[in-house]
């Protein structure tokens, strides 16, 4: 593997589960190198002394490895040859085709100056009322699934990566099952989208520590088609959890103090590096853009953890799923969810009444759930608290639920004809100009 | 000056070897293959220096070279800065080739130039000091002065003034003489240390003037005063930044600075967007030509977020010193925080509580210790009204940034979890949130003057009533509908009205995002007389029906344009809901 004029390093002075010391000069900060053929990257500078970690582990190093620094940090070729093809974490192929041939570019790279954006302000339509209608999502947003393991998000995510009509699916896999990758495999394959789709897989029999180089893989790759060919580009992140776990490994070597839940201090800025890669480009630039949908995987629904804490600061919204009891489907849930770039479509890029008919209608879902907790507590309900509650079912049934298919409009009638069918013109509470037109 | 060599390297923090006098937090540059790197002094151990690197520090190598510069993190200060936006170190982003942000690359912040039509404030042979006025430019039709050095010390003549007339910042407008016989020519621009506070004015009083937000949960119910603090704690989701906008929209302020610390890119897009495209409600101008942008967001390098806001706050005292209002917004305070937490946490400091430093506290305080309202040396007064948010890890507010924050900040606004979920925007809490300018007589003699003196009883009476709302209905959900008498439901109700009338509000709807104080007046008396009325209503039905007609009326007309037919009509329907009951 070394080269002939590289300089080749034989004396390991110090080794730990993802480390190796050695002594070493010339060496750049983040610079790569391979040891006995296994990848590393340098972590420390202190004189001559260079600390490696090492992605796949340091089982199996002897004390006289030998060392090669290969003088760049970790790069991908980027082409349109990337289009369809499945990557290992390291970007080397793992479909059994050839390599790719393309210009080299840093992983990881710099930010996109603020000034340089355009503010976000197209739809993208994925058919699921409960996020279409109540949580919008625009093109070039960053937005998070919160869930529990066993809920479905992978096959939702899928879903909304086929109906949002993107350029290029960018698939980032972080400790995700062997199943679970076969899943959306098949999915994108059964779809016809193959040739769409892009995937960097770290599965749960890749080392942990492997996946840290997943997300900038896949945006790097992402930045190529949206800056070089002004692309549409759908970054699937998934899961980020995995990712953070991977974060506190490896601080937790360097023998760095642990903030909340074991996580590192740098947890928030180690996120947003990712997510702010979400962009749209204005059309000086191309137009393109990078919308990033991930999975943050929750133990027990509990927010509060640093992981999806730190990540509801950084995201745009965030998307949660629920199995609704009354109807026994999987629905989107409107209390919860957000999304933040909402209002930039609402109402401009779909029909004017969208942002009242919304609120309204999640402001009387949360009437059903007050009644439903009086009816728990057994107290008697009121008229109006019945009609909530058949409301609310007949709401989830026909809108929540992740199984809808409607385009904007016909959500927004068919909540109005339930509107109608339960309520008085000022339980609703809609701005007149509305009732109006719709009140009929 | 000083130069240093690279020893060692972990992510931005670099330790230097050195071969002359360094000063903490002296500003050096370090050339890694072809790129100037800025970076900041954090720590001296004996001929190590620690300094925490602006930028990535990928590909730096042990014996790269460094520049000390012999000054600090400093701004430089000069008619030309508003309406644009600038990184956290001053760098001006529009003048920055490329899509991305090239690493080294750093702009001048100002327009060296453009021309200005200078007018002479003083004369030949009057004795000046720091900060003094000696001559005047208009900038988007804000006045603007040309001060005296302020850094200079003592007291000086000024020998020479510039006419009336064109000039560019770098030109020499006056020429003092020095006690010492010394002679200092003076340009436009100045130059400060952000880290240090201003402190060139004669007193800084108690604030007591209302600084008007068109919020009505903020103006009616915890007002923040011109030269008064604030701060919004909420947990994501809860609208902090939509309120922290709304507030730049509307506040009536000469300046608006906006420091965007560590939070998302788009936020500050949106503002790029459109505050060129809002009207100030108060001058009938663009808000941009009043606004400056200050964004480090959250993807942009960790240490130049902790300068953004020393950065954003030393501009504001620039601008105080001319006499103007001055607001300031840093969003987040939390990342600034946590900016210091990551660089301590490589120094391997021993960590305070949940791992910051143990100096937060002090750092937090002296930063808000930098607002307020001053009067000038001439007599003048300026002010800067700060308000910062606070991302609470969690959500929860037992946690040392919002903790330490509480103890200086004078105006809280809780955003509350439970009230975002139910769609109650502003989610102010309006039980927890305070503002301590309510408890000034100072306050309350401005109020009377400005409004009448029944203004502050009148909120203090809502505020009551809230509070036993709340406590209502926590008894209905534990005894039911039938298991409290209908006064109490009434009173529930009561509560209600204020909350959908007064406190939620439409930050999207054209007409109620904001409401002038005259409005606000008519919208609280008219929730008072309501709230007074004694209803004797038959059972709980009866409240509740009449109370949801009564908030769909008042909701209406704070959709209406103030005092048009459709509000007079509204306004109308609702005193003819209330007549019979007072009758009665």
């Amino acid at each position: 593997m070394a080269k002939a004029f590289q300089k080749v390093y034989t004396k390991i002075s110090q080794i730990t589960k993802a480390t190796c010391s050695l002594k070493a000069t010339g060496v750049g900060y983040d610079e790569l190198a391979t040891i006995n053929g296994k990848l590393a990257q340098v972590v420390k500078i202190a004189g001559d002394d260079i600390t490696l970690q090492v992605f796949e582990g340091t089982g199996g190093i002897p004390t006289n490895a030998e060392v090669v620094f290969l003088g760049k940090s970790p790069s991908l070729k980027v082409s349109d040859q990337l289009a369809g093809r499945f990557f290992n974490a390291y970007g080397q192929p793992i479909d059994g085709g050839p390599e790719i041939e393309g210009k080299e570019v840093e992983i990881g790279g710099p930010s996109v100056n603020p000034v340089r954006r355009k503010q976000p302000s197209e739809l993208i339509a994925t058919g699921i009322a409960g996020i279409d209608l109540n949580n919008t999502l625009v093109s070039g947003q960053k937005i998070p699934f919160f869930a529990d393991p066993d809920q479905p998000f992978n096959e939702v995510m899928a879903m909304v990566a086929l109906r949002a009509k993107a350029d290029k699916i960018i698939l980032g896999g972080m400790g995700m099952t062997n199943d679970d990758y076969y899943f959306f495999r098949n999915t994108f394959s059964n779809a016809g989208a193959l040739d769409r789709i892009i995937s960097f897989m770290n599965t749960t029999e890749d080392p942990a520590v492997e996946r840290l180089l997943v997300p900038d893989m896949a945006l790097a790759a992402a930045e190529y088609f949206a800056v070089e060919k002004h692309e549409k580009v759908l970054v699937l992140l998934t899961d980020m959890t995995s990712y953070a776990d991977s974060l506190s490994i490896v601080s937790n070597r360097m023998d760095q103090i642990p903030s909340k839940d074991s996580m590192p201090g740098s947890l928030y800025s180690d996120l947003a590096k990712i997510y702010e890669k979400a962009v749209q480009f204005p059309d000086s630039a191309g137009g393109g853009s990078i919308t990033i949908i991930a999975v943050t995987t929750l133990s027990g629904g509990d927010i509060t953890h640093a992981v999806p804490d730190n990540t509801g600061y950084i995201t745009e919204g965030q998307l949660y799923l629920r199995r609704d009891s009354d109807i026994g489907k999987v629905i989107v849930d409107p209390f919860r969810s957000l999304s933040r770039l909402k209002q930039l479509v609402a109402g401009k890029k779909t029909r004017k009444d969208h942002s009242q008919v919304m609120n309204a209608a999640i402001r009387l879902y949360s009437d059903a759930a007050n009644a439903k907790t009086k009816l728990e507590n057994g107290f008697d309900l009121t008229d109006y608290d019945n009609r909530c509650l058949d409301f609310a079912k007949d709401y989830a049934d026909k809108l929540l639920a992740i199984d809808v298919d409607l385009n904007t409009e016909e959500m927004l009638d068919v909540t109005w004809s339930l509107f109608r069918k339960y309520f008085s013109i000022e339980e609703v509470n809609i701005k007149k100009e509305f009732t109006d037109i719709y009140w009929k | 000056m000083t130069k240093g060599t690279v020893k060692g390297v972990i992510a931005n923090m670099v330790t230097l070897g050195v071969d002359g006098p360094v000063a903490q937090g002296e500003i050096c540059y370090i050339e890694t293959g072809g790129d100037r790197l800025m970076a900041e002094v954090i720590k001296v151990v004996g001929s190590d220096v620690y300094v925490q690197v602006f930028e990535s520090t990928r590909g730096l190598k042990v014996g790269a070279t460094a520049d000390f510069t012999g000054h600090m993190l400093e701004v430089k200060l000069a008619p030309g800065m508003l309406s644009k936006n600038f990184d956290g170190l001053q760098n001006d982003l529009d003048k920055m080739e490329g899509v991305f942000l090239k690493r080294g690359q750093y702009t001048n912040p100002l327009d060296e130039d453009r021309i200005w039509d200078f007018e002479p404030l003083a004369k030949v042979g009057d004795e000046v000091q720091a900060s003094d006025w000696l001559g005047k430019v208009v900038e988007n039709s804000q006045p603007l002065k040309i001060m005296v050095p302020f850094q200079m010390e003592g007291k000086a003549t000024v020998k020479q003034i510039a006419a009336a007339g064109q000039y560019k910042i770098t030109d020499t407008i006056a020429v003092l003489v020095k006690e010492n016989g010394e002679e200092l020519k003076v340009d436009m621009v100045q130059h400060w240390p952000v880290k240090f506070a201003m402190t060139n004015y004669k007193q800084k009083p108690r604030p007591f003037k209302l600084l008007e937000t068109g919020v009505r949960t903020i103006d009616t119910f915890n007002p923040i005063v011109e030269g008064g603090t604030g701060f919004i704690p909420g947990p994501f989701g809860t609208g902090k930044t939509v309120l922290q906008h709304a507030i730049s929209k509307q506040a009536e302020a000469d300046i608006v600075i906006i420091a965007a610390c560590g939070e998302r890119a788009n936020e500050v897009v949106e503002i790029f967007t459109e505050f060129p495209e809002l009207i100030d409600p108060h001058t009938g101008r663009k808000l941009m030509e009043r606004t400056i942008i200050i964004a480090n967001t959250s993807n942009m390098p960790v240490a130049a977020r902790e300068a953004s806001v020393y950065t954003a706050m030393t501009m504001a005292e620039y601008y105080r010193s001319m006499g103007l209002r001055v607001l300031l917004m840093a969003d987040s305070t939390s990342r600034w925080a946590q900016a210091l937490r990551e660089m301590s946490n490589r120094m391997e400091e021993l960590p305070g509580p949940d791992a910051f430093p143990m100096d937060l506290g002090a750092l937090i305080s002296n930063f808000y210790g930098r607002a307020g309202y001053v009067y000038l040396n001439n007599g003048e007064v300026g002010s800067i009204t700060f308000i910062g948010t606070v991302s609470p890890a969690g959500g929860n507010l037992k946690e040392p940034v919002t903790e330490n924050t509480k103890k200086v900040a004078r105006c809280f606004y809780a955003l509350e979890q439970d009230r975002a979920d139910k769609k109650r925007y502003p989610a102010v809490n309006p039980i927890d949130s305070y503002s301590k300018y309510l408890e000034y007589p100072e306050f309350a003699e401005y109020i009377a003057g400005k409004i009448n003196d029944k203004w502050i009883p009148k909120v203090l009476a809502l505020k009551t009533r809230m509070q036993r709302g709340k406590e209502i209905s926590e008894q209905i959900n534990i005894l039911g509908d039938d298991g409290v008498p209908v006064d109490y439901h009434e009173t529930f109700w009561k509560s209600e009205v204020i909350d959908y009338v007064i406190l939620q509000q439409d930050a999207f709807d054209e007409i109620d995002a904001v409401t002038s104080l005259e409005r606000q007046e008519e919208i609280l008396n008219l929730v008072t007389e309501i709230c007074e009325i004694d209803f004797k209503f038959d059972n709980f039905l009866e409240v509740v029906d009449y109370f949801k007609k009564m908030i769909n009326l008042c909701k209406q007309m704070n959709y209406s344009e103030y005092k048009s037919d459709q509000y007079n009509q509204y306004v109308s329907e609702i005193k003819a809901m209330i007549e019979p009951h007072k009758a009665a």
